[in-house]
């Protein structure tokens, strides 16, 4: 396996131990309770995989799992792609 | 720490968006002239990888927890410029596909976890690394000193943000982010030093490239 794979790997396995994560308010909720601000807050116009819980799977452990492993390999997919075009790009722009 | 829309005014969303969009255009510029082929894979893992990781919420003290940013974990591998376009497109998709942070509030949250964690996070690795030694030792202090400081700094952006909004006065959100997010800085130094560990275990090399 190259290391990369490895790599990847590591990403989809923390992915699949999201479901342990905190539920709490994270620090900036925090403030926001503490301080009163809160409700200024406003939802979003549109949800696709609103607060990392996949639509349509009943169990929401694996519908965060689920999540997650999207958004991971979405992210490789994307930043892999974009950093590829800026490299070609680069070496065009050398020759 | 990504806000949501509502909690920022009008002038400053306008600010943040042109602050982080010549942000990421110099970055794209930047990684044009300097990324290599090289660099290409470890870009897509450390976004995948932070991406995963800001799922991972730990607690802190008093019903409160907190998530890795990453921004000084990319920077210190990558460089600044290329910490701030992975931070970007991390920040994207949590707001366009997950609802995490909100669309007028992206500017913000890319000025704060991506320009202010990324750059301050290198310049305080290459400070400290300066002061402890280029040793493991001193990379691994190195890493988590910059890791709390970018995490720390950026809840200061992101109080002044809220502040100017008129959301809070600065007297009391300041104190009160900067607290928090001592704390939750503390997880951020930890992981940012156990994955630099990693790295300089399995692959020292993927230390050495040219920094973005």
């Amino acid at each position: 396996m190259k290391w990369w794979q490895i790599g990847l790997l590591v990403c989809l396995v923390v992915a699949c131990i999201s479901p342990l994560a905190s539920s709490s308010p994270d620090g900036l909720e925090r403030v926001a309770e503490n301080k009163g601000f809160i409700d200024l807050a406003q939802e979003a116009p549109f949800q696709i995989i609103a607060d990392y819980v996949f639509p349509g799977i009943e169990n929401e452990a694996v519908a965060t799992i689920v999540a997650g492993l999207v958004g991971s390999l979405i992210l490789f997919g994307v930043v892999c792609g974009i950093a590829w075009l800026l490299k070609s790009r680069g070496r065009e722009a050398a020759k | 720490m990504h806000i949501p829309d509502g909690f920022l005014s009008v002038a400053t969303v306008a600010t943040t968006c042109v602050v982080s969009a010549g942000g990421v255009g110099n970055a794209v510029r930047v990684a044009n002239q300097k990324l290599r082929e090289r660099h290409v894979p470890l870009m897509g893992v450390l976004a995948a990888f932070i991406f995963a990781a800001q799922m991972l919420n730990f607690p802190i003290a008093g019903g409160t927890s907190g998530h890795l940013i990453g921004a000084a974990l990319a920077a210190i591998l990558l460089g600044p410029w290329a910490g701030v376009l992975i931070m970007s497109c991390v920040l994207i998709a949590q707001c366009l596909i997950f609802q995490d942070g909100g669309l007028l509030a992206l500017g913000a949250n890319i000025f704060n976890m991506g320009i202010v964690a990324s750059f301050s996070g290198y310049y305080l690795y290459r400070l400290a690394i300066s002061l402890s030694g280029d040793e493991r030792r001193g990379k691994l202090i190195g890493g988590f000193v910059a890791a709390w400081g970018s995490v720390f700094l950026a809840s200061i952006a992101c109080a002044i943000e809220l502040a100017v909004s008129g959301a809070s006065p600065l007297a009391v959100v300041l104190p009160a982010m900067a607290g928090f997010h001592a704390l939750i800085g503390i997880g951020e130094g930890l992981i940012t030093a156990a994955v630099l560990s990693f790295v300089l275990v399995t692959r020292p090399d993927l230390c050495q490239l040219e920094r973005i």
